[in-house]
């Protein structure tokens, strides 16, 4: 069963997305992309460092062939920041994607919103796919639609947190409100049952990063989280039971042998 | 003479092109993008994209970050 998606026009059959950071090392990375079944792989914009004369590059070990890089804009607290980071990422593969960060503080690392929309407003005029990171805010998401996002982004908690969908209610809202772009849970995801829980409330995707190459052992939990994902989804299209607040016998009653 | 680079005072050739500072650098270019005085400069300009005394370069690449700082 194929159960892809789309983006900005290009299709997705896996429904995670994973950051590239905190890994102990290149190889770590490569064999939790593997073990994911991940399409796409956010990475960070930086400096080089000059005087580290190994040189080795984060594009060395990625195969662009296999998963299409996605740069962000971490680290961003103003839309000139952002704005200035999407153009010079956009030099480095020749690539318009950009998942858009505009941070507003340092310690929740949550979004700032006024920042998000003036640099997703820019980002769009200047013909970039832009993916923004919101918080689970309605009206947030509509202005970002409205403004050319080709995909909506909230988080489940905050950055790195691992305390996984914290507002049930604001994702459900959100679902069912938000049917022109991709809905993606981005942020907060802690362990495999977050994922499931997110994709079984119809969400489009999840991306997450710290949950996996912070976790005791990466590559079971991203084997984890790539089956929670697809779980999730199935789970989600086979249409679950409603909840009850009493038993409902699943044995018939008819033939029962008694007072024996 | 003298120019900045990632914020380091660094010495270079007179007459010094983007592409020179570079390879000096020995970097690979396919996976950088350059700003010159905070103008970007794309790939293909720079083999006649000019350094003078005091200009600020901004080289920069991926690096591994999903949704950190």
């Amino acid at each position: 069963m194929t159960d892809s998606f789309k983006i900005a026009g290009r299709e997705f059959r896996s429904r995670l997305i994973l950051g590239s950071g905190k890994y102990a090392s290149f190889e770590l990375m490569i064999r939790a992309l593997e073990a994911s079944g991940t399409e796409m792989v956010t990475v960070a914009v930086r400096r080089v460092n000059l005087t580290d004369r190994a040189k080795e590059s984060l594009l060395d070990h990625v195969d662009t062939r296999k998963y299409h890089v996605l740069p962000n804009t971490a680290g961003c607290y103003s839309a000139d920041e952002a704005i200035r980071t999407a153009m010079l990422a956009r030099e480095v593969l020749d690539n318009n994607w950009i998942k858009l960060e505009v941070i507003g503080d340092e310690k929740t690392l949550f979004p700032d919103n006024q920042g998000l929309l003036e640099a997703t407003r820019e980002l769009v005029k200047e013909g970039f796919v832009v993916l923004p990171y919101l918080n689970d805010d309605l009206i947030v998401a509509r202005r970002l639609i409205d403004a050319g996002a080709a995909a909506v982004m909230p988080l489940a908690a905050p950055i790195g947190s691992g305390l996984g969908i914290q507002n049930f209610t604001n994702l459900r809202i959100l679902r069912e409100q938000i049917r022109e772009v991709p809905l993606i849970v981005d942020a907060g995801v802690g362990t495999a049952s977050d994922a499931a829980l997110a994709m079984e409330l119809g969400v489009d995707g999840v991306l997450m990063n710290t949950g996996i190459a912070s976790a005791g052992d990466p590559l079971a939990m991203a084997e984890a989280m790539n089956l929670a994902v697809r779980a999730g989804r199935l789970a989600y299209l086979a249409g679950r039971i409603p909840r009850k607040l009493y038993a409902s016998a699943s044995s018939p009653t008819e033939g029962i042998v008694s007072g024996v | 003479m003298t120019i900045i680079v990632n914020e380091s005072e660094t010495q270079v050739p007179e007459g010094s092109v983007i592409s020179d500072l570079i390879r000096s650098l020995g970097l690979n270019p396919e996976r950088l993008a350059v700003e010159l005085n905070r103008k970007i400069i794309r790939r293909s300009g720079w083999g006649s994209t000019r350094i003078s005394e005091g200009d600020k370069v901004e080289v920069v690449h991926f690096v591994g970050g999903g949704e950190e700082a």
